[in-house]
C-alpha cells in the first residue's frame, strides 16, 4: 500500500469525565490517523468530544477527566512510535513534545494569551524552553515568526499586550506562538469560530500557507463544514464521543455514508440554484451525556431508523472502499 | 502611569474635604459645646473659670458663630497650624494626644496586613489548586469561623485562654517597664513581643476573607484557556501556575488592600479596647463617652484619611501590576 | 412576539445546562423552580437555611421558649456555672425522673467572699415540657404562664448556660436576645434594601449627573472606616431616650453603609440589562418604561438581590453586637447578644465565669448559617452562571 506515512495514530481512545452527576463519555473508542503533512478535520456538534480528542493527543485532560484506554502513537519521521498516553502527563518527556513537536491553538484568542504578560515574553519563553537559545536570538526568532504570520511591525508587537490587539491579530499571535518551534503537528481547536468571516478566511489561508511552508500536519477541530471544505484533506465526523464516519474530504462531501454526516451537510445553507428550499435541520437535540441512547447513538434523530435494529445493537465501524469507514447498519444502502 | 497617579491623588481632595465635613457634623451632633461642658465640669468641682477665658475659647473655636464658620475655623486650624483643638477631658491640646497612638495603630494595622497576606496567599493558592482536598476543606472551615467570630469575642477568648492556661496577661502592647519609656531597641522588641495577640485577633477575619478571594479568583483563572495553552507549550506545572494564573489572580488580591485596610483600622479600634492597647481605640471610645468631641473628631478624621491613603496605595500598586489599567 | 424574542436566551441556557449540569426538568422549569432545584443540591446551604428559619422562629417565640423571663434573677445563684441536663435517673427517695438537673451546693469563701458551686448530686430539679412558669405577656399582649420547657416547680435553679452577676439565666437571656439581634439585622437590611434599590435604580436607569453623584457618594461612604463612623454616630444618640428609639437609630446607622453594596448591585444589573436582547425585544414590542423595569428587568435580578441581601444580614448582626458590646449601641434593659456579651467585657468576670461567652456562640451560629445560606442562594440564583 502506498499510504502516506502516518504522524499520529490514535487507537481506541476512551476519555471519560467522572462528574458528580455521573460519567460523561466524552471520547468513547475513537480511532483515526493523521498522515504527515496533511490536514485532518474533526467535525461534530458541541459535546461530540472533538475538543477532548485533541486534548487527549497532548495527554492533557482537565480534572475530573481521565484517559481510560487507548494509545496515541507518535511517529515523527517514521521513527519507532512512542505512545504519548503512556507518558506521565506532567513529566519531562511529554513536556518536551508539547509546544515543540505538537502545538495547540485554541478557540478564544482573547483568553488564550496571558492578560498581564507581553506577547514577546510568552514567545521567548517557549522558544528558549524548547530550542535552548539565548534571549536575543529567541527574540529575533519570535519577531520573525510574527512576521511570518503576517503581523506588521513585529518588533514593536513583541512588547504589546494581548488586549492591545484586534481579535484577528491575536489569533495570528497565537498561531505564531504555536509554530514558534516549528512543530510537526498543530492541533487547532476551532481557531476561527470566534472571528468574523473575513478574518476567518485570512486565518484559513494562513493555515494553508503554514502547511505548505513548514510541512506541518494539522488536526483541525471545527463544527463548520464550510471551513472543512476549505482546508481538510481528511475528515473525521464525531457524534457523542464516537467516530461515525471518516474519509477523504471529497468523498465525504459528495457521498456521505452516515445519516448524521448527510444531515450535517443538509443543514448547511447554500446558494441554491433554482427554487429556494427550506433549510434542513437535524431533528431533536443532542442527548444529554448522561442519557445516551441504546444501540446506535444517533438513532433517535435518524431518518433511516429501523426499530429493533438500530435501537438494539451498536453498529460497528465498517470499512467502505480503501479509505473510508462509517458506523451505520444502513450505510451501504440506497443514498 | 504618572497621570493616573496624579488623577487618583487629585480625586482624593474632594473626598478628604467631604470626610472632614462629615466628621465635623458628627462631633457637633451632641447638644452643647465643650466650653459649656468645661464650665459645667468646673462648677461641679466648685471651681470657677473666669468668663474671659471662656470667651476666649468661644472666640477661638467660633462657638457663637454659624456652624459653617466653626467648621472653617476647625479645618483651617488643622491644616495650617496642626491644631486639632482642645481635649476638654485631658485638658491638653488634641495634637499632643493623638500622634503616638495613631502611630501605634498604624503599626498594628500594617503588621496585621502583612500577616494576613503572608498567610492568605499560599493557603489560597493551595486551596484552589487542591480543590476539594482535606486541606481545602480545613482552610474553608477556618475561613468561615474567621468570618463569623467577632473580633472582640476572639480577643476575649484568646485573653481568657492565655490567662487561664498560660498564666500570662496578653493585654497591651508593652510590658510595664517599657510602657512609658522612650523608644529604644528594647522597647521595639517588647512591642514585637506583644504584637502577635492583636495581630492574630485582627488578622483572622481578614485572612479568612482573603483566602476565599484568592481561592475563588485562582479557580476562575485556572479554567482560562491561557493556562491550558501554557501547559500545551510544554511549561512545567509549578512554573506555569506561578507565572500565569497566580500572577493574574494577584491583581484582585492586591486590590483588596483598598478595603482590607479600612477594615483593619476599624477592627483595630474594637480589638484595642478589649486588649487595652495604647492605640486610638480606647481613647476614641472614651472621648465619645465623655463627648470630648475635638479628640474624637481628630481620630475619626485621621483614621479616615489613613484608609484613604491605603486605598490610594492599593490603586497605584494595582496599576503597576496590571497593564490593563496602566494602558487604559 | 415576545416569546420569539425570548427564545434565543432560553435555547442558549438550555444548551449550556445540557453541557454542564443536565437535568431533564431544566428546559421546562421557571426561574424560581430552577433556583430551588439548584439550591436543594447545595446541602450545606439547605441545612443552613433550616437553621436560619429555626433561629427566626426562636426570635418570634422567645417569650415562650426561654425558661425564664429576661429579668428574673436570684442573688443566691450569682455566677452559678452551667448545669448538665441528665436524661434518666433516680432521686434519693428512689423516684425515677426523666430529664432533670442537679441543684448546687454553695460554699462561700470567707476571705474572698466568693461563692463556689458544686452540683448537689442529692437534690434533683425535675424538668418538663410545657411547664408553668412566671407569668408573662406573649408578644407583650397575651397573658400566659406556660413555657416550652423548664423546671417543673417555678423558681428552682435551672441554668443551662450558667448565671450572670445578678444570678440571671444566661440561656434564657440569650433566647430573649435573639429577637433584638436577629431583627436588627433584618430591619437594617430592609432599610438598606429600600435605599439601595431606589438609589441604585436611579443611578443605573437615569445615568448622567445623578449617577455620578450617587456613585461618588457610595465611594465616599465606603472610604470611611465603618467602626469609627458608627461609633461617632452611635455616641451621638442621647442616653435618656426610649430604648426603642435607640434601637431604631442603631438600625438606621448600620443601614447608612449597608445600602451602598445593594445600590451597586442594582445599578450594575440595570446597566448590563439595558443592552440585553430581551429588554430590547420588550422595547420593540412597545412595552412602556415602567413595564420593562418591573416585568422584565427587576425579576431577572431579584433572585440575585435576595442572595446579596441575605449575605448583608450577618454583617449587620456583627455590627450591632460590636456596638452594644462597646456600650454605645443598645443598652440594658434591652436584651441583645451584644448587650449580653458586654457582661464578659471584664476579664475578671470571664476568668471566673467563662460561660458568659456562650451568647457569642449564638452570634457565631447565626452568622455562619446566614453566610452559608447566602452563598448557596447566590450560587443558585445564577442559573446561567458558572
Amino acid at each position: 500500500m502506498s499510504e502516506p506515512r502516518n504522524l499520529i495514530e490514535v487507537e481506541d481512545l476512551r476519555t471519560h469525565f467522572f462528574t458528580d452527576e455521573g460519567i460523561v463519555k466524552a471520547v468513547d473508542g475513537v480511532a483515526f490517523t493523521i498522515p504527515t503533512g496533511k490536514t485532518v478535520c474533526v467535525v461534530g456538534e458541541s459535546g461530540s468530544g472533538k475538543s477532548m480528542t485533541g486534548r487527549s493527543i497532548l495527554n492533557m485532560i482537565p480534572y475530573p477527566g481521565r484517559i481510560l484506554e487507548g494509545a496515541v502513537q507518535w511517529r515523527p519521521n517514521g521513527a519507532e512510535p512512542t505512545d504519548l498516553l503512556s507518558l506521565d502527563p506532567k513529566g519531562k518527556a511529554i513536556r518536551a513534545i508539547r509546544g515543540n513537536d505538537i502545538a495547540l491553538i485554541s478557540q478564544e484568542p482573547m483568553a488564550a494569551l496571558s492578560p498581564v504578560h507581553t506577547i514577546g515574553n510568552q514567545m521567548v519563553e517557549t522558544i528558549r524552553l524548547h530550542l535552548g537559545i539565548g534571549k536575543v536570538e529567541a527574540r529575533q526568532r519570535a519577531a520573525a515568526m510574527l512576521a511570518k504570520v503576517g503581523i506588521p511591525k513585529p518588533e514593536l508587537r513583541l512588547d504589546s499586550y494581548a488586549f492591545q490587539l484586534s481579535g484577528g491579530m491575536r489569533q495570528r499571535v497565537c498561531i505564531a506562538l504555536a509554530v514558534a518551534c516549528e512543530p510537526k503537528l498543530l492541533i487547532a481547536d476551532e481557531p476561527t469560530t470566534a472571528l468574523d468571516v473575513t478574518t476567518q478566511a485570512n486565518i484559513l489561508d494562513l493555515f494553508q500557507e503554514l502547511k505548505n511552508d513548514l510541512g506541518v500536519s494539522i488536526l483541525f477541530i471545527t463544527h463548520d463544514l464550510g471551513v472543512v471544505a476549505e482546508i481538510a484533506d481528511e475528515v473525521v465526523v464525531m457524534y457523542l464521543g464516537q467516530v461515525v464516519e471518516q474519509g477523504p474530504v471529497e468523498q465525504i462531501f459528495h457521498d456521505p455514508l452516515h445519516p448524521y454526516t448527510r444531515a450535517l451537510l443538509g443543514s448547511v445553507p447554500r446558494v441554491a440554484r433554482g427554487r429556494a428550499k427550506r433549510l434542513n435541520t437535524i431533528r431533536g437535540m443532542v442527548p444529554s451525556p448522561f442519557d445516551r441512547p441504546q444501540g446506535c447513538l444517533f438513532h433517535p434523530r435518524c431518518d433511516r431508523f429501523e426499530a429493533g435494529l438500530c435501537d438494539q445493537s451498536v453498529p460497528p465501524l465498517e470499512r467502505y472502499g480503501d479509505a473510508r469507514t462509517a458506523r451505520c447498519f444502513k450505510a451501504g444502502g440506497a443514498g | 502611569m504618572l497621570t493616573y497617579i496624579a488623577r487618583r491623588i487629585l480625586f482624593m481632595v474632594p473626598i478628604t474635604l467631604a470626610i472632614s465635613l462629615v466628621t465635623f457634623i458628627i462631633i457637633q451632633l451632641p447638644p452643647g459645646d465643650f466650653v459649656t461642658a468645661l464650665s459645667a465640669q468646673a462648677s461641679e468641682n466648685n471651681e470657677q473659670i473666669d468668663p474671659e477665658t471662656l470667651a476666649a475659647l468661644r472666640e477661638r473655636y467660633g462657638f457663637d458663630q454659624p456652624i459653617i464658620v466653626q467648621y472653617w475655623k476647625w479645618i483651617t486650624n488643622i491644616v495650617f497650624h496642626g491644631d486639632f483643638g482642645q481635649s476638654f477631658e485631658w485638658n491638653r491640646p488634641v495634637s499632643e494626644l493623638i500622634w503616638d497612638r495613631l502611630g501605634l495603630t498604624l503599626v498594628v494595622s500594617l503588621a496585621t496586613l502583612i500577616f494576613v497576606w503572608i498567610l492568605a496567599f499560599p493557603i489560597g493558592i493551595y486551596s484552589a489548586v487542591r480543590q476539594y482536598s482535606w486541606g481545602d476543606y480545613i482552610a474553608t472551615f477556618i475561613g468561615f469561623i474567621g468570618l463569623a467570630v467577632p473580633n472582640f469575642l476572639l480577643a476575649l477568648v484568646l485573653m481568657y485562654v492565655t490567662s487561664r492556661f498560660m498564666g500570662a496577661n496578653v493585654g497591651g502592647l508593652f510590658s510595664a517597664e517599657y510602657a512609658n519609656a522612650d523608644w529604644s531597641w528594647g522597647r521595639v522588641g517588647d512591642l514585637l513581643n506583644h504584637l502577635w495577640v492583636p495581630v492574630i485577633v485582627l488578622g483572622t477575619g481578614g485572612t479568612a476573607a482573603l483566602i476565599r478571594i484568592m481561592r475563588a479568583n485562582l479557580l476562575d483563572e485556572l479554567k482560562k484557556p491561557y493556562v491550558e495553552l501554557a501547559r500545551a507549550r510544554g511549561l512545567s506545572e509549578t512554573y506555569l501556575l506561578l507565572k500565569y494564573p497566580v500572577r493574574v489572580a494577584l491583581n484582585p488580591f492586591v486590590s483588596t488592600l483598598g478595603w482590607i485596610l479600612p477594615t483593619l483600622v476599624s477592627g483595630a479600634v474594637v480589638t484595642a479596647i478589649v486588649l487595652s492597647l495604647p492605640t486610638t481605640g480606647p481613647l476614641l471610645l472614651n472621648a465619645l463617652f465623655a463627648q470630648d468631641m475635638y479628640l474624637a473628631g481628630a481620630f475619626i478624621l485621621l483614621l479616615s484619611i489613613l484608609t484613604l491613603i491605603g486605598t490610594l496605595v492599593s490603586d497605584i500598586l494595582l496599576a503597576w501590576l496590571d497593564p490593563r489599567i496602566r494602558y487604559e | 412576539m415576545s416569546d420569539a424574542a425570548l427564545n434565543p436566551s432560553i435555547e442558549a441556557s438550555a444548551g449550556k445546562a445540557a453541557r454542564t449540569k443536565p437535568e431533564k426538568t431544566v428546559a421546562a422549569s421557571g426561574q424560581w423552580r430552577l433556583i430551588w432545584l439548584r439550591f436543594r443540591r447545595h446541602k450545606l446551604a439547605f441545612w443552613s437555611g433550616i437553621v436560619v428559619i429555626a433561629i427566626y422562629a426562636v426570635a418570634l417565640f422567645s417569650d415562650f421558649i426561654a425558661p425564664t423571663t429576661a429579668f428574673s434573677y436570684n442573688a443566691q445563684y450569682t455566677y452559678a456555672p452551667p448545669q448538665m441536663v441528665r436524661v434518666w435517673g433516680q432521686d434519693t427517695d428512689g423516684n425515677r425522673h426523666l430529664f432533670y438537673v442537679h441543684d448546687y451546693t454553695v460554699t462561700v469563701d470567707p476571705i474572698a467572699l466568693q461563692r463556689s458551686f458544686e452540683p448537689d448530686r442529692e437534690t434533683i430539679v425535675p424538668l418538663g415540657f410545657f411547664v408553668r412558669g412566671e407569668p408573662y405577656r406573649f408578644w407583650g399582649l397575651i397573658p400566659m404562664e406556660h413555657r416550652l420547657f423548664g423546671p417543673k416547680e417555678v423558681g428552682q435553679p435551672f441554668y443551662l448556660f450558667g448565671a450572670d452577676r445578678l444570678g440571671r439565666d444566661v440561656f434564657s437571656r440569650t433566647i430573649h436576645g435573639t429577637r433584638v439581634s436577629m431583627s436588627i439585622g433584618l430591619i437594617g437590611v430592609a432599610i438598606s434594601l429600600v435605599i439601595g434599590i431606589i438609589l441604585g435604580g436611579i443611578s443605573g436607569l437615569a445615568g448622567g449627573w445623578l449617577d455620578e453623584v450617587i456613585q461618588r457618594t457610595i465611594e465616599f461612604l465606603k472610604s470611611i472606616p465603618t467602626i469609627p463612623l458608627w461609633m461617632g454616630l452611635a455616641a451621638a444618640i442621647p442616653l435618656n431616650i426610649h430604648p426603642l428609639i435607640v434601637y431604631f437609630w442603631i438600625t438606621v446607622i448600620l443601614s447608612l453603609i449597608g445600602w451602598t453594596d445593594i445600590a451597586r448591585i442594582v445599578r450594575g444589573k440595570f446597566l448590563s440589562l439595558k443592552t440585553e436582547d430581551f429588554v430590547t425585544a420588550a422595547r420593540l414590542d412597545g412595552c412602556g418604561q415602567q413595564r420593562i423595569i418591573w416585568r422584565h428587568m427587576v425579576p431577572s435580578f431579584m433572585s440575585h438581590l435576595i442572595a446579596s441581601t441575605t449575605l448583608a444580614i450577618p454583617a449587620m448582626i456583627l455590627a450591632e453586637t460590636m456596638l452594644s458590646f462597646l456600650g454605645i449601641g443598645l443598652r440594658p434593659p434591652v436584651v441583645s447578644w451584644g448587650v449580653l456579651l458586654k457582661e464578659s467585657q471584664s476579664i475578671l468576670a470571664v476568668a471566673n465565669a467563662p460561660w458568659l461567652f456562650l451568647p457569642g456562640l449564638a452570634v457565631i451560629i447565626a452568622v455562619l448559617a446566614l453566610n452559608f445560606l447566602g452563598d448557596g442562594l447566590r450560587d443558585a440564583a445564577d442559573p446561567y452562571g458558572r
